[in-house]
Protein backbone atom coordinates (compact mmCIF):
# COMPACT_ATOMS: atom_id res chain seq x y z
CA UNK A 1 0.00 0.00 0.00
CA UNK A 2 1.23 3.46 -1.09
CA UNK A 3 2.60 6.01 2.21
CA UNK A 4 0.32 8.55 3.18
CA UNK A 5 2.65 11.13 1.55
CA UNK A 6 2.10 9.79 -1.47
CA UNK A 7 -0.94 9.27 -1.72
CA UNK A 8 -1.66 13.21 -0.79
CA UNK A 9 1.03 14.36 -3.28
CA UNK A 10 -0.91 12.50 -5.94
CA UNK A 11 -4.08 14.40 -4.52
CA UNK A 12 -2.56 17.40 -5.06
CA UNK A 13 -1.23 17.19 -8.38
CA UNK A 14 -4.45 15.84 -9.72
CA UNK A 15 -6.18 18.56 -8.10
CA UNK A 16 -3.62 20.92 -9.82
CA UNK A 17 -4.40 19.73 -13.33
CA UNK A 18 -8.21 19.65 -12.61
CA UNK A 19 -8.07 23.40 -12.50
CA UNK A 20 -5.83 23.60 -15.47
CA UNK A 21 -8.37 21.63 -17.39
CA UNK A 22 -11.57 23.35 -15.61
CA UNK A 23 -9.70 26.56 -16.96
CA UNK A 24 -9.29 25.24 -20.49
CA UNK A 25 -12.93 24.31 -20.75
CA UNK A 26 -14.39 27.54 -19.70
CA UNK A 27 -11.76 29.16 -22.59
CA UNK A 28 -12.87 26.94 -24.88
CA UNK A 29 -16.83 27.52 -23.79
CA UNK A 30 -15.63 31.28 -24.58
CA UNK A 31 -14.21 30.78 -27.69
CA UNK A 32 -17.18 28.68 -29.23
CA UNK A 33 -19.39 30.68 -28.08
CA UNK A 34 -17.87 33.61 -30.63
CA UNK A 35 -17.21 31.06 -33.47
CA UNK A 36 -20.86 30.47 -33.34
CA UNK A 37 -20.91 34.02 -33.78
CA UNK A 38 -19.03 34.12 -36.37
CA UNK A 39 -20.21 31.29 -38.71
CA UNK A 40 -23.55 33.42 -38.29
CA UNK A 41 -21.94 36.47 -39.45
CA UNK A 42 -20.96 34.77 -42.12
CA UNK A 43 -24.35 33.04 -43.55
CA UNK A 44 -25.87 35.96 -45.00
CA UNK A 45 -22.80 36.63 -47.30
CA UNK A 46 -22.88 32.79 -48.39
CA UNK A 47 -26.57 32.88 -48.98
CA UNK A 48 -26.51 35.60 -51.00
CA UNK A 49 -23.72 34.66 -53.46
CA UNK A 50 -25.50 31.16 -53.63
CA UNK A 51 -28.40 32.73 -54.65
CA UNK A 52 -26.61 35.01 -57.43
CA UNK A 53 -24.54 31.85 -58.60
CA UNK A 54 -27.29 29.68 -58.87
CA UNK A 55 -29.33 32.03 -60.60
CA UNK A 56 -26.46 32.59 -63.24
CA UNK A 57 -25.69 28.41 -63.36
CA UNK A 58 -29.59 27.99 -63.64
CA UNK A 59 -30.79 30.86 -66.10
CA UNK A 60 -31.37 28.35 -68.87
CA UNK A 61 -28.67 29.91 -70.90
CA UNK A 62 -25.35 28.37 -71.80
CA UNK A 63 -22.79 28.59 -69.34
CA UNK A 64 -19.00 27.53 -70.24
CA UNK A 65 -16.93 28.26 -66.90
CA UNK A 66 -13.65 25.70 -66.38
CA UNK A 67 -14.55 25.49 -63.04
CA UNK A 68 -18.11 24.30 -63.43
CA UNK A 69 -16.51 21.54 -65.86
CA UNK A 70 -15.26 18.14 -64.97
CA UNK A 71 -12.30 17.36 -66.63
CA UNK A 72 -10.27 13.98 -66.70
CA UNK A 73 -8.85 13.90 -63.17
CA UNK A 74 -5.22 13.98 -63.33
CA UNK A 75 -4.38 15.17 -59.57
CA UNK A 76 -6.11 15.94 -57.07
CA UNK A 77 -6.01 18.60 -54.37
CA UNK A 78 -7.07 18.10 -50.69
CA UNK A 79 -7.66 20.67 -48.13
CA UNK A 80 -7.41 19.36 -44.59
CA UNK A 81 -8.47 21.68 -41.66
CA UNK A 82 -6.66 21.35 -38.34
CA UNK A 83 -5.92 22.68 -35.41
CA UNK A 84 -2.59 23.90 -34.63
CA UNK A 85 -3.10 22.53 -30.62
CA UNK A 86 -3.94 19.35 -29.43
CA UNK A 87 -5.67 18.62 -26.39
CA UNK A 88 -9.26 18.65 -28.48
CA UNK A 89 -10.28 15.14 -27.93
CA UNK A 90 -10.45 13.20 -31.08
CA UNK A 91 -10.78 16.11 -32.94
CA UNK A 92 -7.76 16.00 -35.15
CA UNK A 93 -7.25 12.07 -35.20
CA UNK A 94 -10.75 11.93 -37.27
CA UNK A 95 -10.47 13.79 -39.48
CA UNK A 96 -6.42 12.81 -40.62
CA UNK A 97 -7.61 9.21 -40.41
CA UNK A 98 -10.51 9.87 -42.98
CA UNK A 99 -8.34 11.91 -45.20
CA UNK A 100 -5.73 9.75 -45.04
CA UNK A 101 -7.76 6.53 -45.77
CA UNK A 102 -9.59 8.34 -48.82
CA UNK A 103 -6.08 9.03 -49.98
CA UNK A 104 -5.04 5.65 -49.86
CA UNK A 105 -8.16 4.34 -51.67
CA UNK A 106 -8.10 6.36 -54.42
CA UNK A 107 -4.54 7.42 -55.48
CA UNK A 108 -1.73 4.42 -56.01
CA UNK A 109 1.22 6.79 -56.03
CA UNK A 110 1.96 10.45 -55.03
CA UNK A 111 1.80 12.32 -58.18
CA UNK A 112 -1.48 12.00 -58.34
CA UNK A 113 -2.41 14.18 -55.24
CA UNK A 114 -1.66 17.07 -53.19
CA UNK A 115 -2.22 18.16 -49.60
CA UNK A 116 -3.10 21.62 -48.34
CA UNK A 117 -2.89 21.22 -44.73
CA UNK A 118 -4.86 24.51 -42.85
CA UNK A 119 -3.30 23.72 -38.89
CA UNK A 120 -0.09 22.56 -37.80
CA UNK A 121 -1.05 19.40 -36.61
CA UNK A 122 -2.24 18.31 -40.08
CA UNK A 123 0.75 19.69 -41.06
CA UNK A 124 2.67 17.53 -39.53
CA UNK A 125 0.93 14.23 -39.99
CA UNK A 126 1.78 14.58 -44.09
CA UNK A 127 5.24 16.22 -44.02
CA UNK A 128 6.01 12.91 -41.47
CA UNK A 129 4.38 10.97 -43.86
CA UNK A 130 6.06 12.32 -46.98
CA UNK A 131 2.70 13.03 -48.53
CA UNK A 132 3.27 15.90 -51.39
CA UNK A 133 2.10 19.66 -49.12
CA UNK A 134 1.71 21.87 -51.89
CA UNK A 135 1.03 24.95 -49.85
CA UNK A 136 0.15 25.03 -45.83
CA UNK A 137 -0.63 27.67 -43.17
CA UNK A 138 -0.25 27.30 -39.35
CA UNK A 139 -1.01 29.85 -36.62
CA UNK A 140 -4.24 31.19 -37.48
CA UNK A 141 -6.11 32.87 -35.03
CA UNK A 142 -9.07 31.74 -32.87
CA UNK A 143 -11.36 33.46 -34.83
CA UNK A 144 -10.17 33.98 -38.60
CA UNK A 145 -10.56 36.62 -40.68
CA UNK A 146 -11.68 36.24 -44.35
CA UNK A 147 -8.21 38.64 -44.94
CA UNK A 148 -6.58 35.60 -43.01
CA UNK A 149 -7.07 32.78 -45.50
CA UNK A 150 -7.67 34.86 -48.31
CA UNK A 151 -4.42 33.68 -50.08
CA UNK A 152 -4.59 30.12 -49.08
CA UNK A 153 -7.88 30.19 -50.45
CA UNK A 154 -7.12 32.13 -54.15
CA UNK A 155 -3.61 29.91 -54.11
CA UNK A 156 -6.11 26.54 -54.38
CA UNK A 157 -8.54 28.28 -56.54
CA UNK A 158 -5.84 29.31 -58.65
CA UNK A 159 -4.45 25.50 -58.51
CA UNK A 160 -7.59 24.54 -59.95
CA UNK A 161 -8.06 27.58 -62.69
CA UNK A 162 -3.84 26.51 -63.71
CA UNK A 163 -5.23 23.02 -64.58
CA UNK A 164 -2.17 21.87 -61.92
CA UNK A 165 -5.31 19.91 -59.81
CA UNK A 166 -8.37 18.87 -61.63
CA UNK A 167 -10.07 18.32 -58.71
CA UNK A 168 -10.47 19.99 -55.10
CA UNK A 169 -11.70 18.57 -52.11
CA UNK A 170 -12.17 19.70 -48.32
CA UNK A 171 -12.12 17.88 -45.18
CA UNK A 172 -13.15 19.27 -41.86
CA UNK A 173 -14.83 19.07 -38.92
CA UNK A 174 -18.64 19.75 -39.44
CA UNK A 175 -20.18 21.19 -36.37
CA UNK A 176 -23.56 19.73 -35.29
CA UNK A 177 -24.22 20.32 -31.41
CA UNK A 178 -21.33 21.37 -28.65
CA UNK A 179 -20.71 17.49 -28.00
CA UNK A 180 -21.63 16.41 -31.74
CA UNK A 181 -19.09 17.15 -34.30
CA UNK A 182 -18.84 14.70 -37.78
CA UNK A 183 -16.11 14.88 -40.02
CA UNK A 184 -17.45 16.15 -43.62
CA UNK A 185 -15.12 15.47 -47.00
CA UNK A 186 -16.89 17.55 -49.75
CA UNK A 187 -15.72 17.88 -53.17
CA UNK A 188 -15.14 22.46 -54.03
CA UNK A 189 -14.15 22.22 -57.61
CA UNK A 190 -15.37 21.46 -60.13
CA UNK A 191 -18.41 23.11 -59.16
CA UNK A 192 -21.12 20.36 -60.20
CA UNK A 193 -23.90 20.51 -57.47
CA UNK A 194 -24.76 24.12 -57.45
CA UNK A 195 -28.42 23.54 -59.54
CA UNK A 196 -29.10 20.78 -57.35
CA UNK A 197 -28.72 22.05 -54.20
CA UNK A 198 -30.38 25.78 -54.72
CA UNK A 199 -33.91 26.61 -55.11
CA UNK A 200 -35.23 28.04 -58.02
CA UNK A 201 -33.73 31.86 -58.46
CA UNK A 202 -36.08 34.69 -57.31
CA UNK A 203 -35.41 36.31 -59.76
CA UNK A 204 -33.74 36.14 -63.01
CA UNK A 205 -31.04 39.39 -63.47
CA UNK A 206 -29.51 41.58 -65.71
CA UNK A 207 -25.89 41.00 -66.24
CA UNK A 208 -23.40 44.00 -66.41
CA UNK A 209 -21.43 43.32 -68.62
CA UNK A 210 -22.19 39.78 -69.23
CA UNK A 211 -22.38 36.67 -67.75
CA UNK A 212 -19.44 34.84 -68.53
CA UNK A 213 -17.19 38.22 -66.99
CA UNK A 214 -19.29 37.74 -64.09
CA UNK A 215 -18.72 34.26 -63.59
CA UNK A 216 -14.93 34.63 -63.91
CA UNK A 217 -14.92 37.26 -61.22
CA UNK A 218 -17.77 35.33 -59.35
CA UNK A 219 -16.98 31.57 -58.83
CA UNK A 220 -13.36 32.25 -57.42
CA UNK A 221 -15.07 34.73 -54.79
CA UNK A 222 -17.73 31.77 -54.05
CA UNK A 223 -15.25 28.83 -53.87
CA UNK A 224 -12.89 31.07 -51.56
CA UNK A 225 -16.09 31.72 -49.13
CA UNK A 226 -16.93 28.40 -49.31
CA UNK A 227 -13.15 27.45 -47.86
CA UNK A 228 -13.54 30.38 -45.56
CA UNK A 229 -17.14 28.25 -44.65
CA UNK A 230 -15.56 25.23 -43.73
CA UNK A 231 -12.76 27.21 -41.72
CA UNK A 232 -15.18 28.83 -39.60
CA UNK A 233 -17.12 25.56 -38.86
CA UNK A 234 -14.15 23.91 -38.68
CA UNK A 235 -13.20 26.16 -35.85
CA UNK A 236 -16.54 25.99 -33.96
CA UNK A 237 -16.24 22.05 -34.11
CA UNK A 238 -12.49 22.77 -32.74
CA UNK A 239 -13.44 24.61 -29.83
CA UNK A 240 -16.23 22.63 -28.71
CA UNK A 241 -14.29 19.54 -29.30
CA UNK A 242 -11.85 20.78 -26.80
CA UNK A 243 -14.46 21.79 -24.25
CA UNK A 244 -15.85 18.39 -24.90
CA UNK A 245 -12.69 16.98 -24.22
CA UNK A 246 -11.34 18.99 -20.86
CA UNK A 247 -14.78 18.53 -19.74
CA UNK A 248 -14.13 14.31 -19.63
CA UNK A 249 -10.96 15.30 -18.32
CA UNK A 250 -11.82 17.56 -15.52
CA UNK A 251 -14.45 14.55 -14.42
CA UNK A 252 -12.05 12.21 -14.84
CA UNK A 253 -9.88 14.18 -12.15
CA UNK A 254 -13.08 14.35 -9.66
CA UNK A 255 -12.98 10.96 -9.71
CA UNK A 256 -9.83 10.04 -9.30
CA UNK A 257 -9.63 12.53 -6.55
CA UNK A 258 -12.64 10.91 -4.85
CA UNK A 259 -10.69 7.15 -4.97
CA UNK A 260 -7.40 8.68 -3.65
CA UNK A 261 -9.05 10.56 -0.95
CA UNK A 262 -10.77 7.44 0.18
CA UNK A 263 -7.18 4.84 -0.03
CA UNK A 264 -5.81 8.16 1.73
CA UNK A 265 -8.69 8.32 4.67
CA UNK A 266 -8.31 4.12 4.30
CA UNK A 267 -4.70 4.44 5.05
CA UNK A 268 -5.25 7.17 7.50
CA UNK A 269 -7.12 4.94 9.91
CA UNK A 270 -5.04 2.09 9.05
CA UNK A 271 -2.08 3.49 10.50
CA UNK A 272 -4.06 5.03 13.86
CA UNK A 273 -5.40 1.80 14.39
CA UNK A 274 -1.70 0.39 13.84
CA UNK A 275 -0.72 2.86 16.44
CA UNK A 276 -3.51 2.10 19.13
CA UNK A 277 -2.73 -1.62 18.34
CA UNK A 278 1.24 -0.93 19.86
CA UNK A 279 0.20 1.09 22.25
CA UNK A 280 -2.11 -1.21 23.81
CA UNK A 281 0.27 -4.27 22.67
CA UNK A 282 3.28 -2.18 25.06
CA UNK A 283 0.73 -1.57 27.32
CA UNK A 284 -0.03 -4.98 28.35
CA UNK A 285 3.13 -6.03 27.88
CA UNK A 286 4.54 -3.84 30.88
CA UNK A 287 1.87 -5.17 33.05
CA UNK B 1 -38.47 59.98 -52.90
CA UNK B 2 -38.45 56.55 -52.94
CA UNK B 3 -35.89 54.60 -51.02
CA UNK B 4 -34.52 51.37 -51.52
CA UNK B 5 -32.76 49.13 -48.87
CA UNK B 6 -28.96 48.80 -49.26
CA UNK B 7 -27.05 46.00 -47.62
CA UNK B 8 -23.34 45.48 -47.60
CA UNK B 9 -22.03 41.71 -47.00
CA UNK B 10 -18.49 40.20 -46.46
CA UNK B 11 -17.88 37.00 -44.87
CA UNK B 12 -16.96 38.42 -41.67
CA UNK B 13 -20.39 39.31 -40.91
CA UNK B 14 -22.93 42.30 -42.02
CA UNK B 15 -21.30 46.19 -42.50
CA UNK B 16 -23.97 47.99 -43.06
CA UNK B 17 -28.26 48.06 -43.55
CA UNK B 18 -30.29 51.13 -44.37
CA UNK B 19 -32.29 53.17 -47.07
CA UNK B 20 -30.91 55.15 -49.49
CA UNK B 21 -32.31 56.87 -52.33
CA UNK B 22 -29.40 56.04 -54.54
CA UNK B 23 -26.37 54.01 -54.93
CA UNK B 24 -23.27 54.88 -56.89
CA UNK B 25 -20.69 52.63 -57.99
CA UNK B 26 -17.62 51.51 -60.22
CA UNK B 27 -18.67 48.32 -62.15
CA UNK B 28 -15.71 46.87 -64.28
CA UNK B 29 -17.49 48.38 -67.19
CA UNK B 30 -17.67 52.13 -65.57
CA UNK B 31 -19.54 53.91 -63.27
CA UNK B 32 -23.07 52.55 -62.44
CA UNK B 33 -25.92 54.68 -60.27
CA UNK B 34 -28.69 52.57 -59.17
CA UNK B 35 -32.20 54.68 -58.33
CA UNK B 36 -35.28 52.51 -56.74
CA UNK B 37 -37.11 50.52 -59.47
CA UNK B 38 -34.12 49.76 -61.41
CA UNK B 39 -34.09 46.17 -62.92
CA UNK B 40 -32.57 43.01 -61.36
CA UNK B 41 -29.04 43.40 -62.26
CA UNK B 42 -25.94 41.31 -60.91
CA UNK B 43 -22.61 43.63 -62.04
CA UNK B 44 -18.57 42.87 -60.63
CA UNK B 45 -17.59 45.93 -58.72
CA UNK B 46 -13.90 47.05 -58.83
CA UNK B 47 -11.63 47.60 -55.86
CA UNK B 48 -13.50 51.34 -55.64
CA UNK B 49 -15.71 53.27 -53.17
CA UNK B 50 -19.46 53.02 -53.18
CA UNK B 51 -21.25 56.41 -52.16
CA UNK B 52 -24.88 56.27 -50.66
CA UNK B 53 -26.95 58.85 -51.16
CA UNK B 54 -29.76 59.63 -48.23
CA UNK B 55 -32.29 62.06 -48.28
CA UNK B 56 -31.96 64.75 -45.61
CA UNK B 57 -28.90 62.70 -44.11
CA UNK B 58 -25.87 63.12 -45.94
CA UNK B 59 -24.18 60.65 -48.33
CA UNK B 60 -22.13 57.51 -47.05
CA UNK B 61 -18.90 56.29 -48.23
CA UNK B 62 -17.51 53.05 -48.14
CA UNK B 63 -14.56 51.46 -49.45
CA UNK B 64 -15.16 47.91 -51.01
CA UNK B 65 -12.35 45.60 -52.05
CA UNK B 66 -13.92 44.21 -55.52
CA UNK B 67 -17.22 41.95 -54.96
CA UNK B 68 -20.24 42.17 -56.42
CA UNK B 69 -23.52 44.32 -56.98
CA UNK B 70 -27.01 42.89 -57.09
CA UNK B 71 -29.99 44.71 -57.44
CA UNK B 72 -33.46 44.12 -56.82
CA UNK B 73 -36.45 46.33 -57.34
CA UNK B 74 -36.27 47.57 -54.07
CA UNK B 75 -33.33 46.20 -52.44
CA UNK B 76 -29.52 46.58 -53.37
CA UNK B 77 -26.68 43.82 -51.83
CA UNK B 78 -23.24 44.46 -52.15
CA UNK B 79 -21.23 41.61 -51.15
CA UNK B 80 -17.46 42.41 -50.89
CA UNK B 81 -14.39 40.50 -49.89
CA UNK B 82 -13.83 43.53 -47.54
CA UNK B 83 -15.97 46.55 -47.42
CA UNK B 84 -15.33 50.05 -44.04
CA UNK B 85 -16.66 52.55 -44.04
CA UNK B 86 -14.07 55.44 -43.61
CA UNK B 87 -13.93 55.96 -40.26
CA UNK B 88 -13.36 52.16 -39.83
CA UNK B 89 -10.18 52.21 -42.25
CA UNK B 90 -7.08 52.33 -40.29
CA UNK B 91 -4.90 54.51 -41.89
CA UNK B 92 -1.88 53.81 -40.77
CA UNK B 93 -1.94 49.80 -41.97
CA UNK B 94 -3.17 50.75 -45.27
CA UNK B 95 -0.17 53.33 -45.83
CA UNK B 96 2.16 49.75 -44.73
CA UNK B 97 0.09 47.71 -46.54
CA UNK B 98 0.78 50.56 -49.59
CA UNK B 99 4.60 50.54 -49.16
CA UNK B 100 4.93 46.58 -49.22
CA UNK B 101 2.98 46.37 -51.73
CA UNK B 102 5.36 49.34 -53.76
CA UNK B 103 8.47 47.18 -52.67
CA UNK B 104 7.30 44.23 -54.27
CA UNK B 105 6.21 45.71 -57.37
CA UNK B 106 9.78 47.04 -57.69
CA UNK B 107 11.65 43.45 -57.18
CA UNK B 108 9.71 41.93 -60.04
CA UNK B 109 9.34 38.13 -59.53
CA UNK B 110 6.68 35.79 -61.28
CA UNK B 111 3.20 36.67 -62.09
CA UNK B 112 1.01 35.49 -59.54
CA UNK B 113 3.38 37.54 -57.13
CA UNK B 114 3.06 40.68 -59.06
CA UNK B 115 -0.60 40.13 -59.60
CA UNK B 116 -0.91 40.28 -56.31
CA UNK B 117 1.16 43.25 -55.29
CA UNK B 118 -0.69 44.88 -57.97
CA UNK B 119 -4.27 44.50 -56.19
CA UNK B 120 -2.99 44.94 -52.43
CA UNK B 121 -1.85 48.25 -53.97
CA UNK B 122 -4.84 49.28 -55.54
CA UNK B 123 -6.66 48.38 -52.16
CA UNK B 124 -4.39 50.01 -50.06
CA UNK B 125 -4.66 53.34 -52.56
CA UNK B 126 -8.34 52.62 -52.56
CA UNK B 127 -8.50 52.75 -48.72
CA UNK B 128 -6.00 56.04 -48.21
CA UNK B 129 -8.25 58.14 -51.27
CA UNK B 130 -11.73 57.65 -49.39
CA UNK B 131 -9.85 58.17 -45.83
CA UNK B 132 -8.35 61.59 -47.01
CA UNK B 133 -11.15 61.95 -49.11
CA UNK B 134 -13.93 62.24 -45.86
Amino acid sequence: MASLRDIKSRITSTKKTKQITKAMEMVSASKLNKAEQNAKAFNPYMEKIQEVVASIANGGVDVDHPMLKSRPVKKTGYIVITSDRGLAGAYNSSVLRTVNRHIHERHSSKDEYTVIPMGRIGRDFFAKRNMPIESEITGLADQPDFADIKDIASEAVQLYSDETIDELYIYYNHYVSAITQEVRGTKLLPLTNISTEATQPKSSYEYEPDQDTILKALLPQYAESLIYGALVDGKASEHAARMTAMKAATDNADELIDDLTLSYNRARQAAITQEITEIVGGAAALE
Amino acid sequence: MKTLTVSVVTPDGPVLEDSFEMVSCKSENGELGILPGHIPLVAPLTISGVRLKGGEQSSELIAVSGGFLEVRPEKVTILAESAERPSDIDLERAQRAKERAERRLQTKQDDIDFKRAELALKRALNRLDLKQGS
